[in-house]
Protein backbone atom coordinates (compact mmCIF):
# COMPACT_ATOMS: atom_id res chain seq x y z
CA UNK A 1 0.00 0.00 0.00
CA UNK A 2 1.47 3.74 -0.75
CA UNK A 3 2.27 5.61 2.32
CA UNK A 4 0.37 8.48 2.77
CA UNK A 5 3.19 10.63 3.31
CA UNK A 6 4.11 9.54 0.16
CA UNK A 7 2.60 11.96 -2.50
CA UNK A 8 4.77 11.65 -4.89
CA UNK A 9 2.48 10.70 -7.68
CA UNK A 10 0.06 13.04 -6.92
CA UNK A 11 2.42 15.97 -7.26
CA UNK A 12 3.51 14.68 -10.62
CA UNK A 13 0.04 14.70 -12.04
CA UNK A 14 -0.48 18.28 -10.62
CA UNK A 15 2.63 19.28 -11.83
CA UNK A 16 1.33 17.85 -15.38
CA UNK A 17 -2.39 19.86 -15.21
CA UNK A 18 -0.20 22.54 -14.55
CA UNK A 19 1.86 22.36 -17.28
CA UNK A 20 -1.35 22.02 -19.53
CA UNK A 21 -2.89 24.70 -18.18
CA UNK A 22 -0.37 27.08 -18.78
CA UNK A 23 -0.19 25.94 -22.33
CA UNK A 24 -3.74 28.33 -22.99
CA UNK A 25 -2.60 31.11 -25.84
CA UNK A 26 -4.81 33.79 -25.70
CA UNK A 27 -6.24 35.42 -29.12
CA UNK A 28 -7.83 38.47 -30.10
CA UNK A 29 -10.83 37.13 -31.84
CA UNK A 30 -13.21 39.05 -33.58
CA UNK A 31 -16.22 37.69 -35.20
CA UNK A 32 -19.62 39.00 -36.68
CA UNK A 33 -22.58 38.26 -34.65
CA UNK A 34 -26.07 39.51 -35.39
CA UNK A 35 -24.73 42.16 -37.76
CA UNK A 36 -21.96 43.59 -35.24
CA UNK A 37 -18.76 43.25 -35.39
CA UNK A 38 -17.47 41.93 -31.33
CA UNK A 39 -14.20 41.45 -30.34
CA UNK A 40 -12.94 39.28 -27.26
CA UNK A 41 -9.62 37.65 -26.05
CA UNK A 42 -10.58 34.20 -25.98
CA UNK A 43 -8.53 30.70 -25.72
CA UNK A 44 -7.82 28.86 -29.08
CA UNK A 45 -10.04 25.77 -27.47
CA UNK A 46 -13.21 28.54 -26.46
CA UNK A 47 -15.68 27.15 -28.44
CA UNK A 48 -18.30 29.57 -30.47
CA UNK A 49 -21.09 28.41 -28.01
CA UNK A 50 -19.67 29.11 -25.12
CA UNK A 51 -18.28 32.14 -26.50
CA UNK A 52 -21.22 33.66 -27.74
CA UNK A 53 -22.61 32.38 -24.51
CA UNK A 54 -19.92 33.61 -22.23
CA UNK A 55 -18.13 36.18 -23.92
CA UNK A 56 -20.99 38.37 -25.96
CA UNK A 57 -23.83 37.23 -23.08
CA UNK A 58 -26.01 36.04 -25.91
CA UNK A 59 -28.03 33.12 -23.84
CA UNK A 60 -30.06 32.41 -26.64
CA UNK A 61 -28.09 29.79 -28.11
CA UNK A 62 -28.12 26.60 -25.84
CA UNK A 63 -25.87 23.76 -24.99
CA UNK A 64 -27.46 20.27 -24.55
CA UNK A 65 -25.18 17.62 -25.72
CA UNK A 66 -22.00 19.74 -26.52
CA UNK A 67 -20.79 16.74 -29.10
CA UNK A 68 -22.87 17.85 -32.31
CA UNK A 69 -25.72 15.16 -31.59
CA UNK A 70 -28.43 17.06 -29.98
CA UNK A 71 -29.00 20.05 -32.47
CA UNK A 72 -29.73 22.89 -29.60
CA UNK A 73 -26.65 25.39 -30.16
CA UNK A 74 -27.12 25.44 -33.95
CA UNK A 75 -26.74 28.98 -35.56
CA UNK A 76 -26.63 30.16 -38.51
CA UNK A 77 -22.70 30.55 -39.74
CA UNK A 78 -22.94 32.57 -43.29
CA UNK A 79 -26.68 31.32 -43.66
CA UNK A 80 -26.37 28.09 -43.41
CA UNK A 81 -26.90 25.63 -39.92
CA UNK A 82 -24.11 24.59 -38.15
CA UNK A 83 -23.22 23.30 -34.66
CA UNK A 84 -21.82 26.40 -32.16
CA UNK A 85 -20.58 23.62 -30.04
CA UNK A 86 -18.51 21.89 -33.27
CA UNK A 87 -16.56 24.72 -33.79
CA UNK A 88 -13.65 27.02 -31.92
CA UNK A 89 -14.18 31.31 -32.47
CA UNK A 90 -11.37 31.59 -33.89
CA UNK A 91 -12.35 29.62 -36.84
CA UNK A 92 -15.46 31.51 -36.72
CA UNK A 93 -13.58 34.71 -37.44
CA UNK A 94 -14.13 35.42 -41.19
CA UNK A 95 -17.83 34.28 -40.94
CA UNK A 96 -21.32 36.14 -40.48
CA UNK A 97 -22.97 34.03 -37.40
CA UNK A 98 -26.69 34.12 -36.75
CA UNK A 99 -27.77 33.46 -33.80
CA UNK A 100 -31.73 33.05 -32.62
CA UNK A 101 -31.20 36.97 -31.00
CA UNK A 102 -30.57 38.14 -34.43
CA UNK A 103 -33.53 36.51 -35.87
CA UNK A 104 -35.94 37.54 -33.45
CA UNK A 105 -35.55 38.53 -29.69
CA UNK A 106 -39.04 40.15 -28.25
CA UNK A 107 -42.64 39.47 -28.90
CA UNK A 108 -43.01 41.76 -31.36
CA UNK A 109 -40.19 40.76 -33.55
CA UNK A 110 -40.78 36.83 -33.80
CA UNK A 111 -39.77 35.64 -37.16
CA UNK A 112 -42.09 33.95 -38.91
CA UNK A 113 -40.81 30.46 -37.36
CA UNK A 114 -41.21 31.78 -33.96
CA UNK A 115 -44.28 32.99 -34.11
CA UNK A 116 -45.32 29.38 -35.59
CA UNK A 117 -43.84 27.75 -32.89
CA UNK A 118 -45.65 30.18 -30.71
CA UNK A 119 -49.12 29.21 -32.52
CA UNK A 120 -48.90 25.54 -32.92
CA UNK A 121 -47.00 24.78 -29.11
CA UNK A 122 -44.32 23.97 -31.35
CA UNK A 123 -42.31 23.88 -27.92
CA UNK A 124 -43.03 23.02 -24.48
CA UNK A 125 -39.68 23.86 -21.95
CA UNK A 126 -38.02 25.69 -24.80
CA UNK A 127 -34.26 24.94 -24.23
CA UNK A 128 -33.88 22.60 -27.63
CA UNK A 129 -36.25 25.50 -29.62
CA UNK A 130 -33.35 28.04 -30.52
CA UNK A 131 -31.95 25.16 -32.59
CA UNK A 132 -35.24 24.36 -34.14
CA UNK A 133 -35.65 28.03 -34.89
CA UNK A 134 -32.00 28.89 -36.94
CA UNK A 135 -32.48 25.26 -38.64
CA UNK A 136 -35.85 25.73 -40.22
CA UNK A 137 -35.58 29.81 -41.01
CA UNK A 138 -32.59 28.81 -43.11
CA UNK A 139 -34.36 25.79 -44.47
CA UNK A 140 -37.49 27.60 -45.74
CA UNK A 141 -35.09 30.27 -47.39
CA UNK A 142 -34.03 27.37 -49.49
CA UNK A 143 -37.38 25.37 -49.64
CA UNK A 144 -40.59 27.61 -49.06
CA UNK A 145 -43.15 25.12 -49.32
CA UNK A 146 -41.62 21.60 -47.80
CA UNK A 147 -44.04 18.57 -47.59
CA UNK A 148 -44.87 17.34 -44.31
CA UNK A 149 -41.95 14.59 -45.05
CA UNK A 150 -39.59 17.35 -45.88
CA UNK A 151 -40.41 19.23 -42.62
CA UNK A 152 -39.92 15.58 -40.92
CA UNK A 153 -36.83 15.41 -42.25
CA UNK A 154 -35.36 19.02 -41.52
CA UNK A 155 -35.48 18.64 -37.96
CA UNK A 156 -34.00 15.08 -37.82
CA UNK A 157 -30.97 16.57 -36.50
CA UNK A 158 -32.33 18.29 -33.59
CA UNK A 159 -33.65 16.45 -30.96
CA UNK A 160 -36.47 17.56 -28.40
CA UNK A 161 -37.55 15.57 -24.81
CA UNK A 162 -40.92 17.58 -24.72
CA UNK A 163 -43.16 17.95 -27.79
CA UNK A 164 -42.75 14.15 -29.46
CA UNK A 165 -42.29 16.49 -32.65
CA UNK A 166 -45.73 16.55 -34.05
CA UNK A 167 -46.28 20.10 -33.32
CA UNK A 168 -42.51 20.75 -34.44
CA UNK A 169 -43.59 19.59 -37.74
CA UNK A 170 -47.05 22.08 -37.66
CA UNK A 171 -44.98 25.01 -36.58
CA UNK A 172 -42.84 23.81 -39.84
CA UNK A 173 -45.35 23.78 -42.32
CA UNK A 174 -47.17 26.77 -40.87
CA UNK A 175 -44.10 28.82 -40.48
CA UNK A 176 -43.67 28.48 -44.33
CA UNK A 177 -47.36 29.37 -44.68
CA UNK A 178 -46.44 32.66 -42.59
CA UNK A 179 -43.53 32.95 -44.61
CA UNK A 180 -45.73 32.94 -48.37
CA UNK A 181 -48.52 35.21 -47.05
CA UNK A 182 -45.73 37.80 -46.01
CA UNK A 183 -43.96 37.77 -49.43
CA UNK A 184 -47.43 38.07 -51.23
CA UNK A 185 -47.82 41.18 -52.51
CA UNK A 186 -50.47 43.19 -50.67
CA UNK B 1 -17.01 18.44 -22.31
CA UNK B 2 -14.37 21.44 -22.77
CA UNK B 3 -11.31 20.43 -24.95
CA UNK B 4 -8.15 20.68 -23.30
CA UNK B 5 -5.43 23.68 -24.16
CA UNK B 6 -3.64 23.79 -27.36
CA UNK B 7 -1.79 26.14 -29.53
CA UNK B 8 -3.81 27.41 -32.74
CA UNK B 9 -1.94 27.68 -36.00
CA UNK B 10 -2.96 28.72 -39.44
CA UNK B 11 -0.86 28.35 -41.85
CA UNK B 12 -1.33 29.63 -45.05
CA UNK B 13 0.58 26.84 -47.03
CA UNK B 14 0.85 23.29 -47.11
CA UNK B 15 4.48 23.47 -46.63
CA UNK B 16 3.98 25.48 -43.71
CA UNK B 17 1.37 23.04 -42.47
CA UNK B 18 3.65 20.11 -42.73
CA UNK B 19 6.15 22.03 -41.44
CA UNK B 20 4.81 22.74 -38.15
CA UNK B 21 2.84 18.98 -38.22
CA UNK B 22 6.77 17.77 -38.19
CA UNK B 23 7.87 20.04 -35.64
CA UNK B 24 5.15 19.18 -33.19
CA UNK B 25 4.72 15.33 -32.90
CA UNK B 26 1.58 15.86 -31.26
CA UNK B 27 -0.17 18.34 -33.60
CA UNK B 28 -3.48 17.55 -35.19
CA UNK B 29 -5.19 19.00 -38.57
CA UNK B 30 -8.02 20.39 -38.25
CA UNK B 31 -10.30 21.24 -41.53
CA UNK B 32 -14.30 21.23 -41.17
CA UNK B 33 -13.48 19.46 -37.39
CA UNK B 34 -17.07 17.81 -37.26
CA UNK B 35 -15.15 14.31 -36.34
CA UNK B 36 -12.21 15.93 -34.43
CA UNK B 37 -13.97 18.30 -32.68
CA UNK B 38 -16.32 15.98 -30.48
CA UNK B 39 -13.34 13.87 -29.91
CA UNK B 40 -11.22 16.43 -28.19
CA UNK B 41 -14.38 18.17 -26.22
CA UNK B 42 -14.68 14.31 -24.62
CA UNK B 43 -11.49 14.07 -24.02
CA UNK B 44 -10.45 11.29 -26.27
CA UNK B 45 -7.57 13.01 -27.77
CA UNK B 46 -5.49 16.06 -26.25
CA UNK B 47 -2.87 17.53 -29.62
CA UNK B 48 -0.66 20.21 -28.69
CA UNK B 49 -1.23 21.78 -31.67
CA UNK B 50 -4.60 22.37 -34.23
CA UNK B 51 -3.03 22.85 -37.53
CA UNK B 52 -5.86 24.73 -39.01
CA UNK B 53 -5.99 24.21 -43.40
CA UNK B 54 -8.86 26.61 -43.55
CA UNK B 55 -6.25 29.84 -44.51
CA UNK B 56 -4.73 27.77 -47.17
CA UNK B 57 -6.01 28.50 -50.82
CA UNK B 58 -6.60 25.57 -53.89
CA UNK B 59 -8.26 23.22 -51.58
CA UNK B 60 -11.66 24.18 -51.90
CA UNK B 61 -11.92 22.88 -55.34
CA UNK B 62 -14.15 19.77 -56.66
CA UNK B 63 -12.85 19.30 -60.51
CA UNK B 64 -14.10 16.55 -62.81
CA UNK B 65 -12.19 14.61 -65.66
CA UNK B 66 -12.41 11.64 -67.78
CA UNK B 67 -11.55 9.55 -65.22
CA UNK B 68 -11.91 11.22 -61.34
CA UNK B 69 -13.82 13.32 -59.36
CA UNK B 70 -11.12 15.52 -57.41
CA UNK B 71 -11.95 16.85 -54.37
CA UNK B 72 -9.92 19.25 -52.40
CA UNK B 73 -9.15 18.92 -48.75
CA UNK B 74 -11.80 22.17 -47.78
CA UNK B 75 -14.60 20.62 -49.66
CA UNK B 76 -17.94 20.86 -47.09
CA UNK B 77 -19.93 17.40 -47.75
CA UNK B 78 -22.57 20.42 -48.43
CA UNK B 79 -20.56 21.87 -51.12
CA UNK B 80 -20.20 18.27 -52.73
CA UNK B 81 -23.28 17.53 -52.26
CA UNK B 82 -24.86 20.10 -54.15
CA UNK B 83 -22.02 19.93 -57.18
CA UNK B 84 -24.21 18.92 -60.34
CA UNK B 85 -20.97 17.94 -62.28
CA UNK B 86 -19.89 16.05 -59.88
CA UNK B 87 -22.97 14.31 -59.84
CA UNK B 88 -23.53 13.63 -63.43
CA UNK B 89 -20.18 12.44 -63.06
CA UNK B 90 -20.70 10.25 -60.42
CA UNK B 91 -23.94 10.06 -58.66
CA UNK B 92 -22.78 7.56 -55.88
CA UNK B 93 -21.21 10.73 -54.35
CA UNK B 94 -24.55 11.63 -53.80
CA UNK B 95 -26.16 8.86 -53.43
CA UNK B 96 -23.84 8.64 -50.38
CA UNK B 97 -23.37 12.13 -49.27
CA UNK B 98 -27.51 12.75 -48.80
CA UNK B 99 -26.93 9.78 -45.83
CA UNK B 100 -23.57 11.74 -44.27
CA UNK B 101 -24.58 13.15 -40.71
CA UNK B 102 -27.49 15.93 -40.56
CA UNK B 103 -27.58 18.80 -42.74
CA UNK B 104 -25.76 21.26 -40.25
CA UNK B 105 -22.45 18.69 -39.52
CA UNK B 106 -22.59 18.64 -43.81
CA UNK B 107 -22.57 22.09 -44.09
CA UNK B 108 -19.03 22.41 -41.91
CA UNK B 109 -17.76 18.89 -42.51
CA UNK B 110 -15.88 17.89 -45.13
CA UNK B 111 -15.22 15.06 -47.10
CA UNK B 112 -11.89 14.55 -47.27
CA UNK B 113 -11.78 15.35 -43.40
CA UNK B 114 -14.37 12.09 -42.87
CA UNK B 115 -11.67 10.02 -44.96
CA UNK B 116 -8.76 11.09 -43.38
CA UNK B 117 -10.68 10.34 -39.82
CA UNK B 118 -10.97 6.81 -41.52
CA UNK B 119 -14.40 5.74 -39.24
CA UNK B 120 -15.42 2.55 -40.68
CA UNK B 121 -18.70 3.83 -39.63
CA UNK B 122 -18.43 6.99 -42.46
CA UNK B 123 -19.87 7.16 -45.86
CA UNK B 124 -17.25 8.41 -47.53
CA UNK B 125 -14.06 6.10 -46.98
CA UNK B 126 -16.24 2.90 -48.56
CA UNK B 127 -17.07 5.58 -51.84
CA UNK B 128 -13.26 5.97 -51.48
CA UNK B 129 -12.72 1.89 -51.60
CA UNK B 130 -15.23 1.43 -54.11
CA UNK B 131 -14.27 3.96 -56.51
CA UNK B 132 -10.60 2.67 -56.44
CA UNK B 133 -9.72 6.51 -55.04
CA UNK B 134 -6.48 7.51 -54.68
CA UNK B 135 -5.50 10.18 -52.00
CA UNK B 136 -2.94 12.87 -52.70
CA UNK B 137 -0.91 13.17 -49.83
CA UNK B 138 1.28 16.24 -49.07
CA UNK B 139 4.51 15.88 -46.77
CA UNK B 140 8.03 17.34 -46.43
CA UNK B 141 9.49 15.38 -49.75
CA UNK B 142 6.31 16.57 -51.98
CA UNK B 143 3.25 15.15 -52.82
CA UNK B 144 2.37 11.45 -53.33
CA UNK B 145 -0.44 9.26 -54.29
CA UNK B 146 -2.23 6.46 -51.94
CA UNK B 147 -4.29 4.08 -53.45
CA UNK B 148 -7.61 3.77 -51.06
CA UNK B 149 -6.33 0.07 -50.87
CA UNK B 150 -3.34 1.06 -49.15
CA UNK B 151 -4.65 3.60 -47.39
CA UNK B 152 -7.33 2.60 -44.61
CA UNK B 153 -4.85 0.55 -42.04
CA UNK B 154 -7.62 -0.07 -39.21
CA UNK B 155 -10.09 1.39 -37.64
CA UNK B 156 -9.31 5.14 -37.49
CA UNK B 157 -6.18 4.31 -38.65
CA UNK B 158 -4.48 5.45 -41.63
CA UNK B 159 -0.98 5.04 -43.52
CA UNK B 160 -0.80 8.84 -44.03
CA UNK B 161 2.50 10.22 -42.23
CA UNK B 162 2.24 12.16 -39.15
CA UNK B 163 3.60 15.38 -41.47
CA UNK B 164 1.19 14.59 -44.39
CA UNK B 165 -1.67 16.31 -45.30
CA UNK B 166 -4.50 14.81 -47.65
CA UNK B 167 -4.20 17.79 -50.26
CA UNK B 168 -7.32 16.14 -52.42
CA UNK B 169 -8.76 13.04 -52.68
CA UNK B 170 -9.83 11.24 -56.41
CA UNK B 171 -12.67 9.31 -56.51
CA UNK B 172 -12.45 7.12 -59.74
CA UNK B 173 -15.37 7.01 -62.13
CA UNK B 174 -17.45 3.73 -63.32
CA UNK B 175 -17.04 2.85 -66.80
CA UNK B 176 -20.42 3.13 -69.08
CA UNK B 177 -22.80 1.02 -68.10
CA UNK B 178 -22.29 1.30 -64.40
CA UNK B 179 -25.42 2.11 -62.47
CA UNK B 180 -24.89 2.53 -58.85
CA UNK B 181 -26.64 2.81 -55.23
CA UNK B 182 -26.18 3.77 -51.72
CA UNK B 183 -28.47 2.31 -48.69
CA UNK B 184 -27.89 2.43 -44.80
CA UNK B 185 -30.14 2.29 -41.95
CA UNK B 186 -29.84 4.35 -38.91
CA UNK B 187 -31.42 4.48 -35.89
CA UNK B 188 -32.33 8.07 -36.95
CA UNK B 189 -31.71 9.65 -40.28
CA UNK B 190 -28.65 11.32 -40.11
CA UNK B 191 -27.05 9.13 -37.34
CA UNK B 192 -23.93 6.87 -37.84
CA UNK B 193 -25.12 4.07 -39.38
CA UNK B 194 -25.70 0.39 -38.13
CA UNK B 195 -25.19 -1.25 -41.45
CA UNK B 196 -24.36 0.77 -45.13
CA UNK B 197 -23.64 -0.61 -48.59
CA UNK B 198 -22.58 1.45 -51.83
CA UNK B 199 -22.53 -0.83 -54.79
CA UNK B 200 -22.08 -0.98 -57.97
CA UNK B 201 -23.26 -2.67 -61.31
CA UNK B 202 -21.59 -2.51 -64.77
CA UNK B 203 -23.07 -4.46 -67.64
CA UNK B 204 -21.80 -4.64 -71.17
CA UNK B 205 -23.81 -3.51 -74.34
CA UNK B 206 -25.60 -7.08 -74.42
CA UNK B 207 -27.36 -6.52 -70.62
CA UNK B 208 -25.07 -8.77 -69.50
CA UNK B 209 -23.41 -8.24 -65.78
CA UNK B 210 -19.32 -7.43 -66.23
CA UNK B 211 -18.55 -5.89 -62.90
CA UNK B 212 -20.14 -6.11 -59.61
CA UNK B 213 -18.87 -4.50 -56.42
CA UNK B 214 -19.93 -3.62 -52.71
CA UNK B 215 -18.28 -1.72 -49.91
CA UNK B 216 -19.53 -1.71 -46.54
CA UNK B 217 -20.43 1.00 -43.61
CA UNK B 218 -20.03 0.08 -39.67
CA UNK B 219 -20.44 -3.35 -40.62
CA UNK B 220 -15.62 -3.81 -41.33
CA UNK B 221 -13.28 -2.17 -39.66
CA UNK B 222 -11.54 -1.15 -42.91
CA UNK B 223 -13.71 0.07 -45.79
CA UNK B 224 -12.44 -2.67 -48.64
CA UNK B 225 -14.11 -3.92 -51.97
CA UNK B 226 -16.21 -6.93 -52.07
CA UNK B 227 -15.79 -7.80 -55.44
CA UNK B 228 -18.92 -10.37 -56.86
CA UNK B 229 -17.89 -10.42 -60.46
CA UNK B 230 -17.29 -14.20 -60.73
CA UNK B 231 -20.23 -15.48 -59.35
CA UNK B 232 -22.48 -12.76 -60.99
CA UNK B 233 -20.52 -12.44 -64.61
CA UNK B 234 -22.57 -12.80 -67.67
CA UNK B 235 -25.83 -12.62 -65.39
CA UNK B 236 -28.36 -10.14 -67.01
CA UNK B 237 -29.17 -7.93 -63.91
CA UNK B 238 -32.80 -8.14 -63.33
CA UNK B 239 -33.04 -11.82 -63.44
CA UNK B 240 -30.75 -12.50 -60.57
CA UNK B 241 -32.19 -13.43 -57.75
CA UNK B 242 -29.92 -11.24 -55.07
CA UNK B 243 -29.64 -13.79 -52.13
CA UNK B 244 -27.21 -15.66 -54.23
CA UNK B 245 -24.92 -13.09 -52.55
CA UNK B 246 -25.61 -13.47 -49.22
CA UNK B 247 -22.86 -15.85 -48.19
CA UNK B 248 -20.27 -13.67 -49.84
CA UNK B 249 -22.00 -10.39 -48.05
CA UNK B 250 -21.80 -12.88 -44.40
CA UNK B 251 -17.93 -13.91 -45.20
CA UNK B 252 -16.63 -10.20 -45.78
CA UNK B 253 -18.57 -8.42 -42.85
CA UNK B 254 -17.24 -8.35 -39.51
CA UNK B 255 -20.03 -7.22 -37.56
CA UNK B 256 -19.28 -5.86 -34.10
CA UNK B 257 -22.09 -5.31 -31.09
CA UNK B 258 -22.51 -1.71 -29.35
CA UNK B 259 -25.23 -0.05 -27.15
CA UNK B 260 -27.52 0.29 -30.20
CA UNK B 261 -27.39 -2.78 -31.90
CA UNK B 262 -26.45 -6.29 -31.99
CA UNK B 263 -23.61 -8.16 -34.39
CA UNK B 264 -26.47 -10.56 -35.59
CA UNK B 265 -28.53 -7.56 -36.39
CA UNK B 266 -25.88 -5.51 -38.15
CA UNK B 267 -25.54 -8.97 -40.38
CA UNK B 268 -28.57 -9.45 -41.18
CA UNK B 269 -29.38 -5.85 -41.74
CA UNK B 270 -26.20 -5.69 -44.43
CA UNK B 271 -27.17 -8.74 -45.86
CA UNK B 272 -30.62 -7.00 -46.42
CA UNK B 273 -29.27 -3.92 -47.68
CA UNK B 274 -26.89 -5.56 -50.35
CA UNK B 275 -29.78 -7.40 -51.93
CA UNK B 276 -31.83 -4.37 -51.92
CA UNK B 277 -29.12 -1.89 -53.53
CA UNK B 278 -28.06 -4.68 -55.82
CA UNK B 279 -31.56 -4.77 -57.06
CA UNK B 280 -32.11 -1.22 -56.98
CA UNK B 281 -28.88 -0.95 -59.20
CA UNK B 282 -30.38 -3.59 -61.53
CA UNK B 283 -33.64 -1.35 -62.08
CA UNK B 284 -31.84 1.40 -62.81
CA UNK B 285 -29.88 -0.09 -65.87
CA UNK B 286 -31.27 0.73 -68.96
CA UNK B 287 -32.40 -2.47 -69.83
CA UNK B 288 -33.91 -2.75 -66.51
CA UNK B 289 -37.54 -2.07 -65.28
CA UNK B 290 -37.52 1.21 -64.26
Amino acid sequence: MTELSDLSPLRAGAAALADNLLTDELHEVTVNVNGAAHTRTVPARRLLSDFLRHDLRLTGTHVGCEHGVCGACTVLVDGAPARACLMFAVQAQSHEVTTVEGLGSSADSMNHVQQAFAECHGLQCGFCTPGFITTITSFLEENPDPTEEEAREVVSGNLCRCTGYQNIVKSVLRAAELKREAGEPA
Amino acid sequence: MKPGPFRYLAPTTLEEAVRALGEHPDAKVLAGGQSLIPVLSMRLARPTHLVDLAGIAGLGEVEVSDEWVRVGALVTHARLLADEDGYAALPLLRQALRNVAHPAIRNRGTTVGSIAHADAAGEMPSILAITDGVVEAFGPQGRREIPASEFFAGALETTLAHDEVIEAVRFGRFPGGTTTAFLESARRKGDYAMAGVAVALTVDESGQITSARASFVSVTDVPGVLDLTGALAGRIPTDVDWSVIDDAVQDHIEPEADIHVSAEYRAHLAGELARRAFAQAAATHPGGNS
